[in-house]
């Protein structure tokens, strides 16, 4: 690999800190709360792809592409389950889901 | 060289793009923004020489999530301005959060090697003379089939759990209901008339529609 690895561990890791400052941004809003989790996972992967590069070690790339099938599930399941929550209440307020015993 | 350089513009460009997807106001410039970070992304596993996965992440990412994540967001009618109120308010805290995270990573990142013997512990040695996508394939169908299976077999519980919750049952619907048809019987809905001579009958009750599906 031509680029070194720590150039790509500081990518990563400031593109897992935006993510996680933005779910501090977004309280209420899901739909961005969401996009930052798949900013976090792509870290992750970025991560993973960087070393196994590095190491020339294929299992890095294999373990991605479990981690790009699981980030997909989730976001599909999660933007179902955003869908039915808007029509049954008519808004996406987090803070609404704490409501939500009983 | 030329690779350094694209990866400080890409990597560049990814950056910002994350910083704008949590920032901007209206989701749709977020949900944009996420699709050009992602196309950055792919072309650092592209430098990074993951050459099938930067396609994986172009297609799968920015062709299906991206837009699912688009789709949903022009197709909730929310007020997004009030959705972003407190915005500033939890500005410090999220940034102090952020600080201290990028603090200790920088340390770790900082005081770390790769040990001699690192690379007699891989799992899975590149080969030489494959191109990527074989050797990706060459390990993703025989030793890891089962957790290759297993993802597939969670894309498919997540597509049955998206359809189970979001599908509605239209109840105004004419579809057939064989055990009301079964249980049907005559007087139900016929009814015998005696009709006197030159009188015409009276019309029956008619059923509703509900009664006769």
């Amino acid at each position: 690999m031509l680029i070194p690895l720590s150039h790509y561990l500081v990518v990563s890791a400031l593109l897992l800190v935006i993510g996680i400052f933005g779910i501090f941004m977004n309280r209420k809003n899901v739909i961005v709360i969401m996009m930052s989790i798949e900013l976090i996972l792509l870290a992750a992967n970025l991560n993973f792809v960087a070393f196994s590069g590095a190491l020339h070690d294929m299992v890095g790339q294999v373990f991605t592409m479990f981690v790009l099938t699981v980030a997909a599930a989730e976001s599909a399941i999660g933007l179902a389950i955003l869908v039915i929550y808007f029509r049954n209440r008519g808004s996406i307020e987090v803070e609404d889901v704490t409501l939500m015993k009983g | 060289m030329i690779s350094n350089l694209a990866f400080y513009l890409f990597s560049f460009i990814l950056l910002a793009s994350a910083v704008m997807v949590v920032t901007s106001r209206n989701p749709v410039h977020a949900v944009l923004f996420l699709i050009l970070g992602f196309v950055n992304a792919a072309v650092l596993f592209l430098l990074a020489g993951a050459e099938f996965l930067a396609f994986i992440l172009a297609i799968v990412y920015v062709g299906a999530v991206a837009v699912l994540f688009l789709f949903v967001v022009m197709m909730l009618d929310v007020d997004f301005a009030a959705l972003h109120e407190g915005f500033q308010r939890y500005a410090p805290v999220g940034a102090l959060v952020a600080l201290i995270m990028f603090a200790e990573l920088a340390f770790i990142a900082g005081n770390w090697a790769i040990a001699p013997s690192g690379s007699a512990n891989r799992l899975f040695p590149m080969p030489e003379h494959v191109t990527n996508t074989v050797a990706l394939g060459q390990l993703i169908y025989t030793s890891y089939l089962p957790l290759f299976q297993l993802s597939g077999v969670i894309l498919l519980v997540a597509m049955i759990g998206a359809i189970v919750l979001t599908h509605r049952d239209r109840q105004r619907s004419l579809h057939q209901n064989i055990a009301v048809q079964h249980a049907r019987k005559p007087e139900h809905t016929l009814v015998m008339v005696n009709a006197k001579l030159g009188e015409g009958a009276a019309l029956p009750v008619q059923p509703t529609e509900k009664e006769t599906l």
